[in-house]
């Protein structure tokens, strides 16, 4: 049986997401069913792309309706991870209303190039099971232009001219701003904690 | 491959290998060139990109060949965060923009190869062939603005004159990009030693130093730079 089910939300770049469950020794398995959805026992939605794009797929494949009703551990990464809150700046997009703020645009600040590209450190706020192991400070790799906001979903912040979410969590809904595909030995270590989670 | 003030062209090795070893040692991320592709017009074997994201955890870009939505795709496809696109983009300028909009901009690199002529930067095309490599007659400064506004979202600036000699990155035109740059500036082209690093990142402000011969020679190594850099407080990963 299938580990891990990835979202086929049409973005390219799904296989350094694949490589990494791999190289964990997880089974994973694109796709767009629903049920097949509902039975997995993991649910990762990726993302990279444009917001509006991205929930105009999820509402054309039935799965803007049903993302929000799965019950097992689902972790959203970078897009995916802003597509689990209620809507977006960018397109003035509405998303899938899990976590209840607005996705911003990094406003233009001198010395802090938009997209937000490269290692930056997240900060834990609580004992999150998703960063058990992790070193405070932990270098991570981040390529976004919008971010979330600070609030009671954070798990964790990182500073760029300003905090913003890094790491947030509401009951079985999980979501990393960053690529923990591309983060290394701290992003293998959340991949793992995400797989371990009850 | 890597280049000499690209004029001797050199296969470094097997790339599998170099790519795990410099993952290991440190490296934030790699950028592969087929600096050939463009001139001979050639398409890529793009296999070992797949070959190569299976082992990598840390980000990547490949450059080259890339000259439609379906190249880009394709590289992305196997496992590359970015792609880099120069001599199409300024072939066809409106190449960045469909980039943009198809993958978003934190994929699209562009690459520009510029030198010093008189008191303008000039952007330089088919440099990976001395006999094809030219000036565009583009101003460095107006086709940075140009891009940036078509969607780049990341912008690698090899300053030909320094490239390859390891006389240190070329800071006075990298301070005159950085200042109309809004988008992440990597510094490419001159690195030879850990100062050399240290300077461009203090002095030019910007968001990475990529270096190729310096790191395939073993003259610097990387865990030795970042400690180094970490020590003059440049906010880098250890």
């Amino acid at each position: 049986m299938t580990d891990v089910a990835i979202i086929a939300n049409g973005g390219a770049n799904i296989a350094s997401l694949r490589f990494a469950l791999d190289r964990l020794g997880v089974s994973s398995r694109l796709t767009a069913d629903a049920d097949e959805l509902r039975r997995a026992p993991r649910v990762i939605l990726p993302g990279v792309g444009a917001a509006a794009d991205a929930m105009e797929r999820l509402h054309a494949l039935g799965l803007a309706a049903v993302i929000p009703t799965l019950t097992q551990p689902v972790l959203g990464i970078c897009l995916g991870m802003q597509l689990l809150f209620e809507g977006s700046e960018e397109g003035d997009t509405e998303c899938l209303g899990i976590l209840p703020a607005r996705v911003t645009r990094f406003p233009d600040r001198q010395g802090f190039p938009v997209p937000h590209m490269g290692w930056n450190q997240v900060v834990s706020r609580t004992d999150s099971p998703l960063t058990r192991g992790l070193a405070d400070d932990t270098y991570v790799y981040f390529v976004h232009s919008y971010a979330a906001p600070v609030g009671p979903w954070t798990e964790a912040v990182t500073d760029y001219g300003g905090e913003f979410s890094a790491i947030v969590r509401h009951a079985n809904f999980h979501g990393a701003q960053f690529h923990p595909e591309r983060s290394s030995r701290a992003g293998q270590r959340l991949l793992a904690n995400f797989l371990a989670l009850a | 491959m890597k280049g000499v003030r690209f004029r001797d062209h050199k296969v470094v090795g097997d790339i599998l290998e170099l790519a795990a070893r410099y993952c290991a040692e440190g490296a934030d991320e790699l950028v592969f060139y087929d600096i050939t592709a463009s001139p001979e017009n050639r398409s890529v074997d793009r296999s070992w990109i797949t070959r190569v994201a299976r082992v990598l955890d840390i980000p990547f870009c490949v450059a080259g060949g890339i000259r439609t939505v379906a190249d880009a795709e394709d590289v992305l496809n196997s496992g590359a965060e970015k792609i880099s696109v120069n001599s199409p983009a300024l072939a066809d300028p409106d190449l960045v923009n469909a980039l943009a909009r198809r993958f978003g901009s934190q994929c699209v690199v562009v690459g520009i190869d510029s030198q010093t002529v008189g008191d303008e930067f000039e952007v330089y095309q088919f440099t990976g062939d001395p006999d094809r490599s030219r000036s565009t007659r583009r101003r460095t400064l107006d086709w940075v603005r140009e891009v940036q506004d078509r969607g780049a979202g990341e912008i690698v600036l090899n300053c030909m004159a320094s490239d390859g000699v390891r006389q240190g990155y070329d800071l006075r035109q990298l301070q005159a990009v950085r200042s109309i740059c809004r988008v992440p500036l990597i510094a490419s082209g001159g690195a030879g030693t850990m100062e050399h690093f240290a300077a461009v990142f203090a002095e030019a402000g910007v968001d990475g130093a990529l270096a190729a011969s310096v790191f395939h020679s073993g003259a610097i190594a990387i865990p030795d730079l970042k400690t180094c850099l970490r020590a003059r407080r440049v906010e880098i990963r250890p």
